[in-house]
């Protein structure tokens, strides 16, 4: 039963919890237990919060009970990155800096979640301010890929891909800059979509890269992601740059594409990312990507391939702008107001405390990019550097602009490689940031993309990434449902993991 | 495992020299990081490589190309000047390190205000 | 050798200029709805967003961009038709986020200019721009000195974090010659005067509120508006009061010119003005220049005000005061001289208000310009400050001019009012000071003085009228002034059989 119950998908968690079938105390327990047998190996949670979870539970079972209204998710556990900010639960965002804070606040997507009725399990791990690919650089320890164990899960958001990969969680939220919530779920082989940049409010995620930052949803299926979407998107008065609009219509695209027609719809393959001019990609990934491709052909799709000249210098324009934008967000952990502070001796000067704490704090990543954020702003430099970076960014939104003429959906691989091995790349800055070629300029342009499994690559999980214009999210879900019905289940041969 | 020279459009820069020592001990103050020497060395190589691949942003886009700051364009999000509940004082100073007389207690300034 | 001012500005012609910044009155701060009340218990206005907290997010307040774009158009500038704010990057305490949401080279204002009378003349200063950010904390120094040097540690109070703050820069003021230390004065006068009618703060110097930055340098005599010979311009922080403005730009102006005769040369650098000692002190110097790395704030979108708001709100400013003082000349027919003399007080604006709270205008002039100009002197702060309104004074006068008050009664209400802030009427009422006109009373009184002082009744009634003073005070004590003094004398000259 408890088995069972964790290999469901939300959806189906949600019409059995509706229904009677099931209490949303026993899911949540099943889930918990499953979390208490697994998560030793996995170390996809950094704090599991088993009170707060059956109580969010029991009031799910209560209301049912009391006949009053469920929301689609009511009862369905779910895992949340730990750069959003929960009222009274720890969060860190993966750094010592933040260790055994308790935000005075929630997150407006915390909040929505807890409206929903969705059930929180805990907080997972990522890596430090959500720099990384990884999850390495947590400061708190890996997290370790449900496939292969001695491989990375993916990053930033690598302990929610991992716990939903892992059956510890059917649903979980993670947060994208530049591909932390696709190329999680690619090298996990679950799904995961970036929003269009603004219609998931940040208020309440600890900021990385402001004009970047997104949160979305994890699931294993399409819909399940397409449900979560649903519940944490929409406009916010507290973030300014929330969009005024309603939120895509994710699900009724999910349910629309699993019917498996694709016909009249044009897919471009962005010749830059996994099409002809493409080096650097492991074969094992674009021969996933090539298969991927004629499936979408077989469904009756339009397969195009166009041009995005600039694309190129994506990974240049957000390794500066990220940078740039995360110097000055992380400039308030000075050990003044919260979290750490070392070196206060009595005899050191506040400036001295300040540079111990950061110091002392922050990871080597973390330091790494604020000091190139750091350069780049500098008076002498800014043109060169963050100004031109903006420029490109410019560049990279009229490429799409342009291809979105011709097509109305793009498709690459969402990461060059599959899942690498822990402590593989981590002394080489530049090899890590490669991982994030394909994802970036959707970012830079704040267009919406998902990451589906597409297939496997030497028994590890390769993902399709399906691009769209911003605003046109239900465009991403409605191809990403219609392949994921036309091919195998990829998680169907993930590893039993041994308890 | 390929390496970032080998993937398309990222090429790295051997130029190299742009970041020493000093120039990392310079970024360190500014940032408030008290590095030590040891990573004074590394970063020096890292930033030195990062910096030198970053630098290809400047040979593509052209003057008459304008900066995006904000990828979907907006403007003129206001809230009206109304009063909102403030955060009880006990959670606001629950988190702080050094507390004294409801005010956050930090060492001696050395640095006069801006 | 004794520098004197007249000297040093016959051979060194001042450049000044000046940075000031205004607490906006708005209910709440600039990017959150906290509340902005001055003297709140520490650290009870605070939110997530004006604490820095992890994940906060700012929205601005639109009344503070509404005053600035108001300020604006009273200072002649132009409106930006799209702005950003941009973050000022640096490490310091009473900035919750390390980083001040302010405006870089995109401000909200741009290229105006304040007329200023001194003596007389016209001088027209130039408005660089005006510009929106947000206040820091407070922070208090502990130790022996109280002072950032020598304390032990710091204490940091965030309340004001965050309030709206306007800051508004002068172009230099080249050519104002030895009336460098008024024009600078008279700006900052006007300036409030202009934001006092507004509306857009309570522009109180002493709570800081409305805190000003002088900048002075020296180039040598004729160079004028060449701004290629001007001197190196220091910066002089901590110009708290209107009086302040005028000593602190004198006393650089004379420390410059020691430095360069004895073959010195200025540094450019901040400087702090002591009221006690009257003279600028360096700052502590930095190790190395700051650089603020300034960039767009991505958290907030751009400002584009429209066209049709700016021209409505530009024909919904108050008559500014420039416009009232002409009015009050033409209309009420004050002279020239006065005008001079209301302008150097600092008391037109307010003259002008208590008239159109009812006053007449001579009423208004004598009691700005006398009994509260004094209570002001007497304090050591411009009248403005003192805490009783135009309205109040208006009522003052016309309670004197119904007879319910005599003038010393009325005087004793501004007392009242000073020391409570409590309302005239509240104040008459709570004293019980009315005139006493109960005649039966009155010669009560007038006896018991009589009975009391023989000597003095016998002096006046031999014929010495002036003695009768004493026996007038002695009535007036013991109706505790309420009572018209020369009904008095007559009641008493009546009951002593005197005549005049």
């Amino acid at each position: 039963m408890t088995g069972e119950l964790t290999r469901s998908g939300a959806a189906d968690l949600a019409a059995r919890i509706a229904s009677g079938e099931v209490s949303a105390v026993e899911v949540t327990q099943a889930h918990l237990d499953r979390i208490a047998a697994v998560d030793g190996s996995i170390h996809a949670f950094l704090h599991v919060d088993t009170e707060g979870a059956l109580g969010a539970a029991k009031a799910v079972d209560a209301l049912r009970a009391s006949g009053g209204p469920l929301s689609p998710l009511a009862g369905v556990p779910l895992a949340m990155k730990d750069v959003v900010v929960t009222q009274g639960l720890p969060t860190t965002a993966g750094s010592k800096i933040l260790e055994r804070w308790q935000p005075p606040y929630d997150a407006t997507i915390a909040r929505r979640v807890k409206d929903a009725g969705i059930v929180m399990l805990g907080k997972t791990n990522m890596d430090e301010f959500a720099m990384g690919s990884s999850t390495e650089n947590s400061a708190y320890g890996p997290t370790h890929n449900p496939w292969d164990l001695s491989r990375i899960p993916g990053g930033s958001s690598g302990g929610s891909s991992a716990a939903v990969a892992a059956f510890e969680a059917p649903l979980a939220i993670g947060t994208d800059t530049g591909g932390s919530i696709r190329q999680p779920a690619a090298v996990t082989g679950i799904v995961g979509h970036k929003p269009t940049y603004g219609t998931v409010s940040r208020y309440g995620l600890i900021a990385f890269s402001s004009s970047l930052d997104q949160a979305g949803p994890f699931g294993r299926t399409v819909l399940d992601a397409a449900l979560l979407h649903e519940v944490i998107g929409g406009h916010d008065p507290a973030d300014s740059t929330s969009l005024p609009q309603p939120v895509a219509p994710v699900v009724a695209a999910a349910r629309e594409g699993a019917r498996g027609d694709l016909k009249s719809v044009r897919v471009g393959v962005v010749r830059e990312l996994g099409g002809q001019d493409s080096t650097g990609y492991q074969a094992g990934v674009l021969a996933s990507f090539e298969s991927a491709v004629g499936s979408l052909r077989d469904l009756g799709a339009e397969v195009v391939e166009v041009s995005c000249p600039h694309f190129g210098y994506a990974l240049a324009a957000y390794y500066l702008i990220a940078p740039s934008e995360a110097s000055s967000n992380l400039a308030r952990f000075d050990g003044v107001r919260y979290g750490l502070r070392v070196g206060d001796d009595g005899v050191n000067s506040l400036e001295e405390v300040m540079s111990l704490t950061r110091e002392a704090g922050f990871g080597p990543e973390v330091k790494r990019r604020i000091m190139i954020g750091t350069y780049a702003l500098s008076s002498g430099y800014y043109e060169a550097y963050y100004g031109q970076a903006q420029k490109v960014r410019t560049l990279i939104s009229r490429d799409f602009a342009a291809a979105f003429e011709r097509v109305d959906v793009l498709v690459s691989p969402t990461s060059p490689f599959v899942a690498f091995g822990i402590g593989e790349r981590i002394d080489d800055p530049m090899a890590m940031y490669v991982n994030d070629l394909c994802t970036l300029p959707a970012s830079l342009a704040g267009t919406p993309a998902i990451s589906v499994p597409s297939g496997l690559s030497e028994g590890l999980p390769v993902g399709l990434q399906i691009m769209a214009p911003a605003l046109a999210d239900e465009r991403c879900y409605r191809v990403a449902a219609a392949f994921e019905a036309a091919v195998e289940p990829v998680l169907s041969s993930i590893p039993e993991l041994v308890a | 495992m390929p390496d970032a020279t080998e993937l398309s459009g990222s090429s790295v820069s051997s130029a190299g020299g742009r970041i020493g020592r000093d120039d990392v001990a310079h970024l360190a103050r500014l940032a408030r990081l008290a590095v030590t020497e040891q990573e004074l060395d590394v970063f020096a190589g890292q930033l030195d490589v990062i910096l030198g691949s970053v630098a290809r942003v400047s040979e593509v886009a052209a003057g008459d190309i304008p900066p995006t700051s904000h990828a979907v364009p907006m403007t003129n999000v206001f809230r009206p000047d109304e009063l909102r509940p403030c955060l009880p004082r006990e959670a606001v100073l629950a988190a702080a390190p050094d507390v004294e007389d409801n005010k956050f207690r930090v060492p001696r300034i050395l640095s006069e205000e801006v | 050798m004794t520098l004197t001012y007249e000297d040093v500005l016959r051979r060194y012609e001042p450049v000044i200029g000046i940075e000031t910044h205004v607490e906006l009155g708005t209910v709440s701060k600039m990017f959150c709805g906290c509340a902005t009340d001055f003297g709140g218990e520490p650290n009870t206005q605070v939110c997530p967003v004006c604490l820095g907290l992890p994940g906060a997010l700012p929205v601005a307040n639109e009344k503070a961009i509404e005053s600035t774009i108001r300020i604006g158009l009273a200072l002649n500038c132009s409106i930006a038709t799209w702005c950003r704010f941009a973050r000022k990057n640096y490490f310091y305490p009473d900035m919750p986020k390390n980083f001040q949401t302010s405006q870089y080279d995109e401000p909200l204002c741009v290229d105006g200019y304040l007329d200023v009378d001194v003596d007389g003349e016209t001088v027209r200063v130039g408005i660089e721009r005006v510009h929106l950010e947000e206040d820091t904390g407070k922070i208090t120094h502990v130790g022996t000195s109280g002072r950032i040097h020598g304390a032990e540690y710091s204490l940091v109070d965030y309340n004001r974090a965050g309030i709206p703050l306007v800051e508004i820069v002068t172009k230099p003021v080249p050519g104002a010659g030895a009336h460098a230390p008024e024009v600078a004065k008279a700006y900052v006068t006007e300036l409030r005067d202009i934001l006092r009618t507004l509306g857009v703060s309570d522009v109180r110097m002493e709570q800081g509120s409305l805190r000003c930055d002088v900048n002075t340098s020296l180039s040598p005599a004729g160079s004028g508006a060449d701004a290629g010979r001007w001197g190196t311009r220091t910066e002089t922080k901590n110009v708290n009061s209107l009086r302040t403005v005028e000593r602190a730009v004198r006393s650089e102006i004379l420390r410059q010119a020691a430095l360069l005769d004895a073959g010195g040369r200025i540094m450019q650098e901040t400087r702090h003005f002591s009221e006690t000692t009257g003279d600028t002190r360096p700052g502590r110097s930095k190790e190395e220049a700051t650089d603020y790395r300034y960039f767009p704030e991505p958290d907030l979108v751009p400002i584009a005000p429209d066209p049709e708001w700016v021209e409505k709100l530009r024909a919904g400013l108050p008559e500014l005061p420039a416009a009232r003082r002409d009015r009050l000349r033409a209309e009420l027919g004050v002279s020239a001289e006065d005008m001079v003399q209301l302008t150097n007080a600092g008391v037109v604006a307010l003259v002008g208000a208590t008239v159109d709270a009812g006053a007449p205008i001579g009423e208004a002039r004598n009691w700005w310009l006398g009994y509260l100009a004094q209570q002001a002197n007497s304090r050591e702060i411009d009248a403005a400050d003192l805490g009783i309104t135009p309205a109040q004074v208006a009522r003052l006068v016309e309670l004197v001019a119904d007879g319910a008050l005599s003038v010393a009664l009325a005087r004793q209400v501004v007392d009242g009012v000073l020391e409570t802030g409590q309302d005239v009427d509240a104040v008459v009422a709570q004293r019980g000071l009315k005139v006493v006109s109960d005649t039966g009373a009155l010669e009560q009184a007038a006896d018991d003085a009589i009975a009391a002082n023989p000597d003095v009744a016998d002096k006046v009634r031999g014929g010495k009228l002036p003695a009768v003073g004493a026996l007038v005070g002695a009535v007036m004590k013991a109706t505790r002034g309420q009572a018209d003094a020369a009904a008095v004398r007559a009641i008493l000259l009546e009951r002593l059989g005197v005549s005049e």
